[in-house]
């Protein structure tokens, strides 16, 4: 009987030749990751341990929820980070200026890579499943735990496999897929459990749309979301390390929990309705909703490649005058590429604001929150009761195609009515 | 350990937003955080809950962001354990490192409504709502995590495995 690549991954990590689902191990970690929120809880349980930092090289620390400081305890928080990471010479802390949002930015410098056991105190951590890592979300004192000891305990999930087939329609991206799965299967459709996306699909969908897939794993209670890695993996990391790695497949004769079918071809538009992500509706189908506010960024949605649908659609328009339409590029250097591309100047002339990478309005923390009985289309990841704002406000999940289109018409649209 | 304590009733899907909203997220003070726990969806909640209340929720109890701050608001607002027909896998972990009991109990949640009093004993299971005499048997926490909790949570468990 053989493995799912999430299950080598950690029989490997725990020293075992074999796992199993429902089994308890305790598994070596590769690399661990702390934010401005969750960093400042870890340090002082990691502090009661009493030993130094396992390696490192190996713990990233990236201020950027409420990060430039949005007021006088952020910057308190932010600066115990900063100093804990002076103290232990952390390689990987990043400071505003370099900065990017944490699931942008790790993948983008190289940091995590296939066949890794990555941690983070962040749910969104299940982001680096798409370079074919195992990455999942832990609390502050697991994490300060790990940082002392380099390992954690798991247990083995079991995995629902997503076959791929065929490839997106124009003005479709990965957020479409991985909304319209969260619809089918539900929030909790994938508790405790790995989703495995694989099929002829797979080599259809860029790096930024499995980035955006795996990010929202977690939006259906799994614990990663993990793609095999090929060519446009490799391709993807040779410009961003020279670190060897290892590359896990599944066996064959793997067992799945589950299996589930998309043909790519067959998605369309689709958007996420207050307040859970599977409330999923396909854009076509919506009554008229008028919009207060469009977000383009975040982990979810924050790359280059998120920026070039919204630019391609919001470039010589103007953004609705009843819409204030927010642009966060994730990181510096997706912030210069857009600048050398035009698209910076595209989303100023077109009447929105461009900001510095922050995960500040996808959580409620500040740029851009809602007042009550306001709406927003937005391409984060949660649209839970009060996310980004007052409890009585609303977010719509979706991608950045429809959230510039919403952005231009003052109402969720889809790309399509806008280019007509 | 055994407790006894008024239920605070809640549904499915219960995420870490609404147990702690992120705008309270500027500061890991335990006692701050409790004073604005739930306050989303139960504004009731910390002006009325009592030291030894229990909480008790439908599916997916704790589903969303892995913020820490959200078990620790409800263990430093007074209850002592919370009960799910199951919950979130993040939640779930960080209950379990920071102290706070867990119970998950399945489809018998049904049997337990608001205001109803538990008696709740964590080394058995075993739960009897007093208000109503019925028994639920909670599934038992794996021994490992069994380990974690008497050791009070995980870093007392981390600092005593290295002796």
């Amino acid at each position: 009987m053989g493995m799912t690549m999430t299950e080598k991954i950690l029989a490997t990590h725990a020293g075992c030749a074999k796992v199993e689902p429902g089994q308890l191990i305790r598994a070596k970690v590769d690399f661990l990751l702390a934010n401005d929120i969750t960093g400042p809880q870890a340090i002082p349980e990691f502090d009661k341990i009493g030993r130094p930092v396992f390696d490192p090289d190996k713990i990233a620390l990236i201020p950027d929820h409420f990060i430039p400081n949005k007021d006088i305890k952020s910057a308190e928080q932010a600066k115990v980070m900063r100093e804990f990471a002076r103290k232990h010479k952390i390689t990987h802390y990043v400071e505003v200026g370099r900065m990017g949002i944490e699931h942008v930015l790790l993948p983008e410098m190289g940091w995590v890579l296939p066949g890794e056991i990555i941690i983070g105190a962040d749910s969104h951590t299940c982001t680096y499943g798409a370079v074919g890592a195992f990455a999942t979300g832990v609390g502050g004192t697991d994490l300060g735990a790990s940082m002392a000891t380099g390992d954690t305990w798991f247990k083995v999930p079991s995995t629902i496999k997503v076959e791929l087939t065929g490839a997106l329609p124009e003005w479709v991206s990965g957020k479409d897929v991985i909304l319209t799965l969260i619809g089918l299967i539900g929030v909790d459709g994938a508790r405790y459990q790995a989703l495995e996306f694989t099929g002829p699909g797979v080599a259809n969908l860029s790096m930024a749309d499995r980035f955006t897939i795996s990010n929202m794993a977690i939006e259906a209670g799994a614990k990663n979301g993990i793609f095999p890695v090929d060519e446009k993996t490799i391709e993807y990391l040779r410009a961003r390390t020279t670190k060897p790695y290892k590359v896990y497949t599944s066996d064959s004769d793997a067992i799945y929990a589950r299996e589930i079918k998309i043909d790519l071809s067959t998605l369309q538009p689709v958007v996420a309705m207050p307040h859970l992500p599977e409330n999923v509706k396909k854009v076509s189908d919506l009554p008229e909703i008028r919009i207060d506010q469009a977000v383009i960024g975040s982990c979810t949605n924050g790359r280059i490649d998120d920026l070039e649908q919204a630019a391609k659609i919001i470039a010589g328009r103007k953004i609705h005058p009843d819409v204030r339409a927010i642009i966060i590029p994730g990181t510096q250097e997706i912030y210069m590429e857009a600048m050398k591309r035009g698209y910076i100047a595209q989303f100023i002339e077109a009447g929105a604001v461009v900001s510095t990478p922050t995960c500040g309005p996808c959580l409620g923390g500040y740029m851009g929150i809602l007042a009550a009985g306001e709406r927003c289309v937005s391409t984060t990841n949660r649209n839970f009761r009060g996310r980004m704002g007052h409890v009585d406000s609303e977010v719509y999940l979706a991608s950045p195609a429809v959230a510039a289109a919403s952005a231009i018409m003052g109402r969720i649209a889809e790309p399509k009515e806008v280019l007509a | 350990m055994k407790f006894t304590g008024k239920v605070w009733r809640y549904g499915d899907n219960i995420d870490t937003d609404v147990i702690i909203p992120a705008r309270y997220l500027n500061t890991s003070n335990p006692q701050e955080l409790a004073l604005h726990c739930m306050e989303d969806i139960d504004k009731s909640f910390v002006s009325g809950v009592k030291t030894g209340d229990i909480m008790v929720a439908d599916n997916n109890f704790g589903c969303g962001s892995s913020r820490e701050h959200a078990p620790v608001a409800i263990k430093a607002s007074g209850i002592t354990c919370v009960i799910a027909a199951n919950f979130a896998r993040i939640f779930y972990r960080n209950a379990i490192n920071i102290g706070l009991p867990l119970l998950e109990v399945g489809e018998d949640v049904a049997k337990i409504k608001a205001g109803d009093t538990l008696s709740v004993d964590l080394e058995t299971g075993e739960i009897v709502n007093t208000t109503t005499s019925e028994r639920i048997q909670a599934q038992p926490l794996p021994g490992f995590i069994q380990d974690i909790a008497r050791a009070g949570g995980l870093i007392n468990y981390v600092k005593g495995s290295a002796q």
